[in-house]
């Protein structure tokens, strides 16, 4: 639930973005969920404890778990810490997830002393739409008293974005309207807005943004998202013309490989043979 | 949206827990709370209250939403974390004018019809909108039980929510922080419900309640309550609970009715009883997303059944068998005897 659907207002993104069509990175036998859970995987190396939700976020940490972060610890939005499902779940509160567990706590504990205790090093958020400070949206599409397209909410995303030491965001979909320079509604702010607001925030916000294009990003207050990497066959100027707002683009702009055959044998044999979320 | 209006209630008097004279004792000590949910709804939610939903994907109350329907209770605040299927439904069927709520989607499997042609069209009518976070509602509920005038939390600074819900307000701590400066921080008020609806998986006949799996914030939200009712999958005896007491989550003094109500959670799943029905979380969209197929829905299910136990059967033995779960037994802990 930390991760609300994509904005419904927007199905029609792909043809006004044409640099999203352009740039299917991957090679056409590997799926965007593919190439996006194996990318983020890669950038949890290192990491101890991951606070995510169910589909790409589950993905990328499993993958990771195997590959890059085999002690990295999965902490779900129900209060499941150190999962070991029989089968790949659901929902973030499937019932494979509790049976076989380390630990199940109630949610006071969970969001109070372990997230807001700081006791996670990435959360993984989802949105409608970001912007160049890492702020989300998964409000609204339009104003919030008469909105276009009610979303789902916070749920916990605002308390992963105060608290986690740093959020990766996933994003299916990269365009300039969810890509944008003004979001319709600041459900979860980074740490600049919070500091603009008197409130000392925990974490570095938003860190990584990765999508079909590349990578964005930004190490923590008053930096904004850059483009820091990009897949092959995409170049910075595809990314800007996908993005809202004036993109920078770093100096060391480097290119990502591809997921590597290792990497997929793992994602379809072993994290997600029935391929539920390899779409 | 008036913060007024979010602390409506105040500090709930619990003093009519044990006078037994609620109508909700029939033997001898202990009390034996057991009612039907008929009954249950009829003496606890009245038109206008404030009725607690809890449940966190785990355990979800559906039969008592769908009582609630049955009855006809109107200008509800339904207060609820994930207002999800159950809130959809009985927005639809015109209960409720107000939600209090953290995530208003079908899981993450759609979206709630109803919840949205009422938010973003008025349709039938407007639906008065608290929204939080996840951890601002807990706090709520924390706040509630405890009796608190409000409860801070490090959420909202430089969020658009304050914005929109005057509820959230921030206070200078009266502490120096870390760096020996002030420092502020958001608070939420406190929620007492009239009444709060959980389900459990098991409870013995005076409302020592059991859950296990995803205990969610079912019993800050019970505390909370001015009366609160616990649906269960079965009652068990005395010594069952006994046998166990660590496995208690809501103690019989905070209970003012028992309903058995096997299947009660459907279409979410009760650990090592059910498991949840994702067939209907999808189908969901499609239903709500048509006021007539989402109205039909509602008179064949709801109105349509007397009671759960019509709905379950109506269901039929076939499809719960397809929803049945194997054994994982957990090991019993030795809580040792004086020798």
């Amino acid at each position: 639930m930390t991760t609300p659907a994509a904005n419904p207002a927007a199905t029609s993104a792909g043809s006004t973005a044409p640099a999203t069509s352009a740039a299917s990175a991957a090679s056409p036998d590997v799926t965007s969920s593919e190439l996006l859970s194996a990318v983020a995987a890669r950038e949890l190396a290192g990491r101890r404890t991951v606070f995510a939700g169910i589909g790409l976020p589950t993905l990328a940490a499993s993958l990771a778990h195997l590959t890059v972060a085999p002690g990295l610890e999965v902490v779900y939005e129900s209060g499941v810490c150190g999962a070991h499902p029989s089968h790949l779940p659901e929902t973030i509160a499937d019932a494979v997830l509790i049976t076989d567990a380390e630990a199940v706590i109630p949610m006071p504990t969970l969001f109070g002393s372990v997230l807001q205790g700081g006791h996670i090093d990435v959360g993984f958020l989802g949105a409608a739409q970001i912007d160049k400070w890492g702020n989300l949206n998964s409000s609204v599409i339009g104003d919030w008293h008469r909105p276009r397209a009610r979303l789902p909410g916070s749920g916990g995303a605002n308390e992963v974005m105060a608290n986690a030491a740093e959020v990766f965001v996933v994003m299916r979909r990269h365009d300039p309207r969810s890509f944008t320079e003004k979001l319709d509604f600041c459900t979860s702010p980074g740490p600049d807005r919070a500091l603009a607001d008197g409130i000392r925030p925990l974490g570095a916000g938003v860190t990584r943004v990765i999508t079909e294009l590349g990578i964005l990003a930004r190490e923590g207050v008053g930096e904004e998202l850059r483009l820091a990497a990009l897949h092959p066959g995409v170049t910075a100027e595809d990314v800007r013309a996908a993005t809202g707002w004036d993109l920078q683009v770093a100096g060391d702009l480097s290119v990502i490989e591809p997921p590597t055959e290792s990497e997929l044998a793992l994602l379809r044999e072993d994290v997600d043979p029935e391929r539920v979320y390899l779409r | 949206m008036a913060v007024e209006s979010a602390v409506t209630n105040g500090p709930a008097d619990r003093t009519d827990r044990t006078d037994g004279t609620d109508g909700t004792r029939r033997g001898d000590s202990p009390a034996d709370k057991t009612v039907t949910m008929r009954e249950a709804v009829a003496a606890y939610v009245h038109d206008g209250d404030t009725v607690s939903l809890e449940g966190f994907t785990h355990l979800i109350p559906t039969a008592a939403g769908h009582e609630i329907i049955r009855q006809g209770r109107r200008d509800l605040t339904v207060v609820r974390m994930t207002a999800d299927i159950v809130v959809d439904q009985m927005l639809a069927a015109g209960c409720v004018s107000r939600l209090v709520s953290s995530f208003v989607g079908n899981s993450s499997a759609g979206s709630l019809g109803e919840l949205r042609r009422r938010v973003e069209h008025a349709d039938p009518e407007p639906l008065a909108f608290e929204e939080y976070s996840h951890y601002g509602m807990i706090c709520r509920y924390i706040a509630g039980a405890q009796r608190l005038p409000f409860y801070p939390l490090r959420s909202y600074g430089g969020s658009d929510l304050p914005g929109v819900n005057p509820a959230l307000r921030k206070v200078t701590s009266p502490y120096p922080g870390p760096d020996g400066e002030s420092e502020e921080i958001y608070v939420v008020p406190p929620v007492n419900p009239d009444v709060t609806f959980v389900h459990a998986q098991r409870a013995d006949r005076s409302g020592n309640t059991q859950v296990w799996g995803l205990t969610g914030v079912q019993a800050e939200a019970v505390y909370a309550a001015r009366k609160a009712v616990v649906v269960v999958e079965e009652v068990v005896e005395d010594e069952v609970v006994r046998s166990d007491p660590n496995r208690t989550l809501i103690p019989a003094h905070a209970v003012d009715a028992v309903v058995v109500c096997p299947r009660g959670a459907h279409p979410s799943f009760a650990q090592g009883y059910y498991d949840r029905d994702n067939a209907f979380y999808r189908s969901w969209s499609a239903i709500s997303k048509d006021k007539e197929r989402l109205t039909a829905w509602l008179a064949e299910w709801v109105h349509g059944t007397a009671d759960h136990a019509e709905y379950v059967a109506k269901l039929g033995e076939e499809f719960w068998e397809g929803l049945a779960v194997g054994e994982a037994m957990s090991r019993p802990v030795n809580y040792g005897r004086r020798l």
